[in-house]
């Protein structure tokens, strides 16, 4: 069974192409309006509050688009299209007053029909992430990938893309993105956004071609809120476009969850602050699938080997934030040999990675006795 | 009436025979010279003329035509005024020197006749031996200096006045004392004991100089990364007689020897604003670049990621193959260069590294720069070295182990690495094959095995772990890497961006 979408659903896609320069100027104008709202209006509404002089001639040129010229261009960019009166819309974005008409998509087609919002969990966070939230972020999409979740994200710079790159390695992932889904944006992760057209779906609410704004990022928020089950905040600023994922989905009744952070790092302030209003603690996948499908029902395994003491404490003094083999030796007192044949091994057996630079981060790994974190 | 007079013009490294030819016979007055001078050897008939007459010589005013053979070598330097000079006092009858055709002469003349010292006077005295030349005649300062190459008599000149009597055979001057060949550092170099806490640092100092690996340092600004750069050579084994020759052949040549040498493997830090051609040699003669000065020693690159893209392709295939090619219109010359590479950089731009939360570089500035990282030089770096600010209680507390104790052990293990490889090599030029030959336990091939599988490590990676293995085992004085070594190899390896 192949997706369909209507002309109509389509045209809007359309229309918001040829408005978002309009769209724009009224999002980034008055702080506190939020593109989600605006998009809740009808055609004629949305282009007569976005483009009051230009409105009547927008619509009727998108109202003039052929049928065949939109499924042409959709061919060429070798994209399907599935819109809101299909049987395989995804269940979730009925829940939303601002859904998306249509859905316009690169992947196999045939997940569409699998989207359930329990199937689905959002994970999303800061651009620029710290080494722990990235660690975080991958560790999550892995585990939650590996017990049969699909990963929800922004292919966005940081956490976004560790978590889609970690859910590649054990399952399958689904990118959101502002632009077309055609379009890969940032163009540094062509390669991610490649793979995940092979394994996973790319989909966006924009017709093929058409180009990032900033108003699209908090509207493809709103899809990426309403697709799923939970949404999980890893590492987000004050102000970060994260928080306004977060708001959505909580908007929609669906879970919301936090991933805690040094109350001193900036860029954990969001998911801290989540968790004080009420969200749910995730420190890990395991706590994603007890929130969701209740405490027990799917298992995440992990557990690394058993380590002698002397790596014990090696490990110990890394999640102390001894982050170089010099901080560790000299903090433990060992030599330069032992401290870097001690973190070799710890990184041989997943329980430290380390970075270009060198530095060391642990991994989500537990010892096994549950000695440490 | 024709003279001819025997001097050496400066290419690279390597001195090249010219036979100065002069010819005085009658016509209007005039000096021209002949056979591809560049302008400091056209200068020279100024400095001639000036010289002679202020020696009480007559200049003769007669058609004087000097000719520098073989006209097709483009002569560089002022180093053949000497021989010019000479030839022309020979030539005009002023003086008559039998023993001149078995002699050669370098030196620039001052105006007053003194003779002033020039580049490259081992290199010089060498060749003029390997041409048959019973004595070379160079400026007093460059006496020592040319010293140093046996089998040859080294006469210094202190000025054109000496002459006469050097050519009949009335002053004949002692052979001067050559220039000790300091094979290590006389001590009055850095000391490593400066180096406080710091311990992984020190033992990736120990490695790399043990080894001949190349060195990656990335850590903060004021962390240390020079300090302890500059210290390597003090850790390094002694030269070899033959090497110290070398090294200070190309010292001579570009002038450094008289300098107060420090002895032991030379230390080059060129600044990040070097041009390829500073950096590997260039320019028409070709002169070396700083990647030859540190032949035998360590090329330190302060900065890396601050260096000219194009600069540090430049240095890519003189790292594999120990030599600079250059090559310039009807001349190709190949320059050593077997350095040991030591790199320092900030983990990004901002120097304090993205784990601290106080980090303000762009994440795509971050990567950008960290990208530099990994670029095609970086792929030749054997070990990573991450450092950190030293504690206060570190800087506060005992100096470091000296870097004699620490020499000591560097070069046993070296000792150990020629008995297995051949006098000269070291672990880090072991080719794949040799590589494979490492003797490895069970336990140590499993966990290479397992390192490579997981983190995917390229089969350069992998050699290059062995290869480091190989020189910890050496260190520890074992016939075999255990897992212990090989584990330490593996953490001490440069990580690449996969």
């Amino acid at each position: 069974m192949s997706p369909r979408a209507c002309p109509d659903c389509l045209r809007r896609s359309w229309l918001l192409s040829h408005l978002a320069p309009y769209i724009e100027k009224i999002a980034t104008s008055a702080p506190g309006s939020r593109s989600p709202e605006l998009l809740r209006l009808s055609n004629e509404d949305l282009a007569a509050a976005a483009a009051p002089s230009a409105a009547r001639q927008i619509l009727a040129s998108v109202e003039a688009i052929p049928e065949r010229r939109l499924l042409d261009d959709l061919r060429a960019a070798e994209c399907w299209a599935c819109c809101r009166h299909d049987s395989l819309y995804p269940v979730g974005l009925r829940d939303a007053a601002d859904a998306p008409w249509a859905l316009i998509g690169r992947g196999d087609p045939a997940l569409l029909a699998t989207l359930e919002p329990e199937a689905l969990v959002t994970v999303v966070g800061a651009r620029r992430a710290s080494s722990y939230g990235r660690e975080v972020a991958r560790e999550l999409g892995r585990e939650l990938a590996a017990a049969g979740m699909i990963v929800v994200s922004g292919l966005a710079f940081g956490i976004d893309a560790c978590a889609h790159r970690g859910a590649l390695d054990a399952g399958l992932t689904i990118a959101v993105l502002g632009c077309g889904a055609d379009v890969c944006y940032p163009a540094a992760h062509r390669s991610l956004w490649r793979r995940i057209c092979e394994r996973g779906l790319v989909v966006s609410e924009q017709p093929p071609g058409a180009g990032a704004w900033r108003w699209t990022f908090p509207a493809r928020n709103r899809i990426m809120a309403a697709l799923a089950g939970m949404t999980v905040v890893v590492e987000a600023a004050q102000r970060s476009g994260s928080l306004i994922t977060a708001d959505l989905a909580a908007d929609l009744g669906r879970d919301l969850g936090a991933v805690p952070g040094p109350v001193s790092s900036r860029s954990s302030a969001g998911p801290n602050n989540l968790l004080a209003g009420g969200a749910c603690l995730v420190r890990d996948g395991q706590d994603v699938l007890d929130a969701m499908l209740g405490a027990g029902v799917r298992q995440v395994k992990k557990a690394g080997e058993r380590l002698d003491p002397e790596l014990l404490e090696v490990l110990a003094a890394v999640e102390r934030g001894e982050d170089t083999c010099d901080a560790v030796a000299a903090e433990l007192d060992l030599s330069g040999a032992e401290a870097a044949a001690a973190l070799s091994r710890l990184e041989a057996l997943g329980y430290v990675t380390c970075s270009l630079v060198g530095v060391y981060a642990r991994t989500l790994l537990h010892p096994p006795g549950g000695a440490s974190i | 009436m024709l003279a001819t007079a025997r001097t050496f013009t400066l290419d690279g490294i390597s001195a090249r025979p010219v036979r100065v030819e002069v010819d005085v016979h009658r016509g209007l007055p005039a000096f021209s010279l002949v056979g591809l001078p560049d302008p400091a050897v056209r200068e020279a008939r100024e400095r001639v003329r000036a010289a002679m007459a202020n020696c009480d010589f007559d200049f003769p005013l007669r058609r004087i035509v000097a000719n520098l053979a073989p006209a097709s070598l483009r002569k560089a330097g002022p180093g053949m005024d000497l021989a010019l000079a000479t030839a022309l006092l020979v030539a005009s009858g002023q003086l008559s020197w039998e023993a001149l055709p078995r002699l050669a002469m370098v030196g620039e003349l001052a105006l007053d006749g003194s003779v002033r010292p020039v580049a490259g006077a081992l290199a010089i005295a060498e060749a003029a031996r390997e041409q048959g030349a019973d004595a070379v005649v160079v400026p007093a300062e460059n006496g020592p200096e040319a010293a140093m190459a046996e089998g040859i008599d080294v006469i210094a000149l202190e000025s054109l006045e000496q002459l006469p009597a050097l050519a009949k055979g009335e002053w004949a001057p002692e052979r001067p004392e050559p220039l000790p060949l300091l094979l290590s550092p006389n001590g009055h170099g850095p000391d490593l004991a400066d180096l406080r806490g710091q311990r992984h640092l020190r033992y990736a100092l120990e490695v790399a100089a043990a080894g001949g690996h190349s060195l990656l340092m990335i850590g903060p600004p004021g962390a240390g990364k020079s300090l302890a750069a500059g210290r390597l050579p003090s850790i390094l084994p002694p030269l070899a007689p033959g090497e110290a020759l070398e090294v200070a052949r190309i010292a001579s040549a570009c002038g450094r020897l008289r300098e107060a040498p420090t002895g032991g493997r030379p230390f080059r830090s060129p600044h990040h604003t070097i041009s390829p051609a500073g950096l590997v040699g260039g320019g028409n003669p070709p002169r070396p670049g700083e990647a030859t000065l540190a032949h035998r020693g360590v090329l330190f690159l302060d900065e890396l990621c601050e260096f000219r893209r194009d600069s540090l392709e430049a240095l890519r295939a003189p790292l594999e193959t120990g030599t600079v090619a250059i090559a310039r219109s009807g001349s190709w010359r190949q320059l050593p260069c077997r350095f040991m590479l030591v790199a320092a950089a900030n983990p990004c731009p901002c120097g304090r590294g993205e784990a601290d939360p106080e980090c303000s570089c762009a994440p795509i500035a971050a990567q950008r720069y960290q990208g530099r990282l990994s670029g095609a030089l970086a792929d030749r770096i054997d070990i990573l070295a991450a450092i950190r600010q030293p504690s206060a209680r570190e800087i506060a507390g005992e100096p470091g182990e000296p870097s004699a104790d620490v020499r000591e052990r560097v070069t046993l293990a070296r000792e150990r690495q020629e008995r297995r490889l051949g006098s000269g090599c070291c672990n880090a030029e072991m080719t794949p094959a040799q590589a494979r030959e490492c003797v490895v336990e069970e336990g140590a091939a499993a966990l290479l095995a397992e390192a490579y599988s997981r983190h995917r490590l390229s089969g350069r990676a992998h050699d290059r772990v062995l290869r480091l293995a190989q020189t910890v085992a050496d260190l520890a004085g074992a016939e075999a890497i255990d897992c212990e070594q090989m584990a330490q190899a593996l953490q001490l390896r440069r990580r690449d961006g996969r």
